[in-house]
């Protein structure tokens, strides 16, 4: 088999939401620039390993699949990372959490999800496109990134493409199931300075009963339902927000804001998730039951740091 | 000022230094900003101004949480507010029509004066830039009159055109991309806030000063505007 350094992929049938996705957009949140990137940064991350790449290396986010087709131009090694989308390599079912080759003319079909909501596809050194701002990242809301520049999702006919060289071999060092939530959601927190202004039972209630991910749900923020949280700050003047905020508007009901979240915003909060716990929140479906737990800045840290030393 | 320093998330602080809007703040967020930009450097992820407060994401694998405060520390014993008359000021052509913008009358109703006046008075003082936010180079500006003070519309618009220029409350605003918006809109400006947004190079920075200039509907076509009449409020 020759496998060439060039490829690309042609989008046959573009799907509900794919978007292309890096790191993020980092250093212009003060000019009220959203941060973009993967959302389930941690799926992307591996997405781009078991190739050799670059961690940031642009890839593709596939949101809920829906029936997204690519058409292969060449042969390549792709990688498939994160939520089980029921991927189909022609006929043949593929699961996440490694690498498969492709054909020219063989086609890539995403249907539904079985197991979690966002996929990461990988290619050999990244995805081609405009760096804006100093991301690849699309945000649709601001026009900015993605394929052509401007903020755009996937479109019919847009043709993904890469020039480089996956190595082989890779494979995961765990379960990729692990980290897809189906159940036992549990978010860790860490409290903010706000905390204190929410009545004793309202904490109670946020750290002990379940809460249900809505519907309302989306690269910006995910509103969870459940008990209602009084808090004695009514709104407050806008502050920035940091990623994985859980801010608690005058209903009562938590939203937690996600990468396309807004830069300022003025509702109290109870503090913030964990990058890896806002990881897994995007990974949730409507419907599905999370936790909040409470966790320590120092904790948090060091167990985003065991995370980070996985991928050496 | 209250100068406090506040855990926000595992590698976030919140400087805050206020606990009100007020024009005299300025000073001292732009300085906090300049010196906290400059005291951190390479371990600076984010730093995102407002009103009374200046988030700060830092590098927290290359930075300990106890010198993260310690050097914040440090900037705000120093700190000594910026002239805000060095702050640029820019005069922002704007076309104030009923058609681009509906709220005229809404705001003229509530003031008990006339849609002129409503004009008049939007372009007759200088306003603050307080703080970047809710979209690339969306500037939040302020104080408006009292008089002419209105709130939010109940129902957002669903688009709001970009270059729309509207007033929530006391403060002012362009919306430079067309996106949902509740601020009751006076008009429109060919002025490119998105455009410079976008290179990184914002046209307006908090603590610039802006000032409303009233334009003809022929000027602002010439100057590039879009006439697409915007929808009244639902």
């Amino acid at each position: 088999m020759s496998v060439s350094d060039k490829g690309a992929l042609r989008v046959v049938r573009a799907g509900p939401l794919a978007l292309l996705v890096d790191d993020g957009r980092f250093g212009v949140r003060h000019l009220g620039v959203t941060q973009g990137g993967a959302a389930d940064w941690f799926s992307f991350r591996w997405a781009n390993w078991l190739l050799g790449n670059a961690l940031d290396a642009a890839a593709l986010e596939i949101v809920i699949g829906g029936g997204l087709e690519l058409e292969a131009e060449a042969d390549s090694t792709l990688a498939l990372m994160g939520a089980d989308l029921d991927a189909h390599l022609n006929d043949r079912a593929l699961s996440p959490g490694a690498t498969f080759t492709i054909r020219a003319g063989q086609r890539l079909v995403f249907r539904q999800p079985r197991n979690g909501l966002r996929a990461y596809l990988a290619v050999p050194g990244g995805l081609e496109a405009p760096q804006v701002l100093g991301s690849r990242s699309a945000t649709p809301r601001e026009q900015l990134g993605g394929l052509h520049g401007d903020g755009r999702t996937l479109q019919v006919d847009d043709k993904l493409a890469w020039n480089g060289r996956a190595v082989t071999g890779r494979r995961l060092p765990f379960d990729p199931a692990i980290n897809m939530a189906l159940s036992g959601n549990w978010l860790a927190l860490v409290p903010g300075a706000q905390i204190g202004h929410f009545s004793g039972a309202s904490l109670s209630r946020a750290f002990n009963l379940p809460w249900r991910v809505d519907d309302r749900a989306d690269r910006m923020g995910v509103r969870l339902v459940g008990p209602i949280l009084h808090c004695r700050l009514g709104s407050m003047i806008s502050e920035g927000i940091p990623l994985g905020a859980v801010q608690v508007p005058p209903d009562g009901q938590p939203i937690v804001l996600l990468n396309d979240r807004q830069t300022i915003g003025g509702y109290p909060r109870l503090g913030a998730l964990t990058p890896l716990a806002a990881a897994r929140l995007a990974q949730c479906l409507p419907g599905q039951e999370v936790r909040l737990v409470a966790t320590a800045r120092e904790h948090a840290l060091r167990t985003h740091r065991r995370c980070l030393a996985a991928f050496r | 000022m209250v100068a406090q320093i506040e855990l926000t998330a595992m590698d976030v602080l919140m400087v805050r230094l206020f606990d009100a809007i007020d024009e005299a703040n300025m000073g001292w967020i732009v300085a906090a900003d300049r010196a906290l930009r400059e005291a951190f450097g390479e371990e600076l992820i984010d730093l995102v101004p407002s009103y009374t407060t200046l988030m700060l994401h830092y590098d927290a694998l290359r930075l300990d949480h106890d010198e993260a405060i310690g050097r914040i520390q440090r900037v705000l014993e120093r700190l000594e507010p910026a002239d805000t008359g060095l702050g640029q000021c820019h005069e922002v052509p704007v076309w104030y029509d009923l058609s681009v913008g509906p709220d005229l009358t809404r705001v003229a109703e509530r003031a008990g004066i006339a849609v002129d006046e409503v004009v008049r008075r939007h372009c007759g003082r200088d306003y603050y830039v307080f703080a970047l936010g809710f979209a690339p180079g969306y500037s939040f500006m302020g104080l408006v009159e009292e008089a002419l003070a209105t709130p939010r519309l109940k129902t957002p618009r669903r688009r709001v055109a970009a270059g729309s220029v509207g007033i929530a409350d006391r403060q002012t605003a362009i919306y430079p991309l067309t996106s949902p918006g509740g601020w009751n809109i006076l008009g429109r400006t060919a002025f490119p806030l998105f455009e410079h947004a976008r290179r990184g190079e914002p046209l307006l920075r908090p603590g610039d000063r802006v000032r409303f200039k009233s334009i003809s509907r022929e000027e602002f076509v010439r100057q590039g505007g879009d006439t697409t009449v915007l929808e009244s409020a639902p």
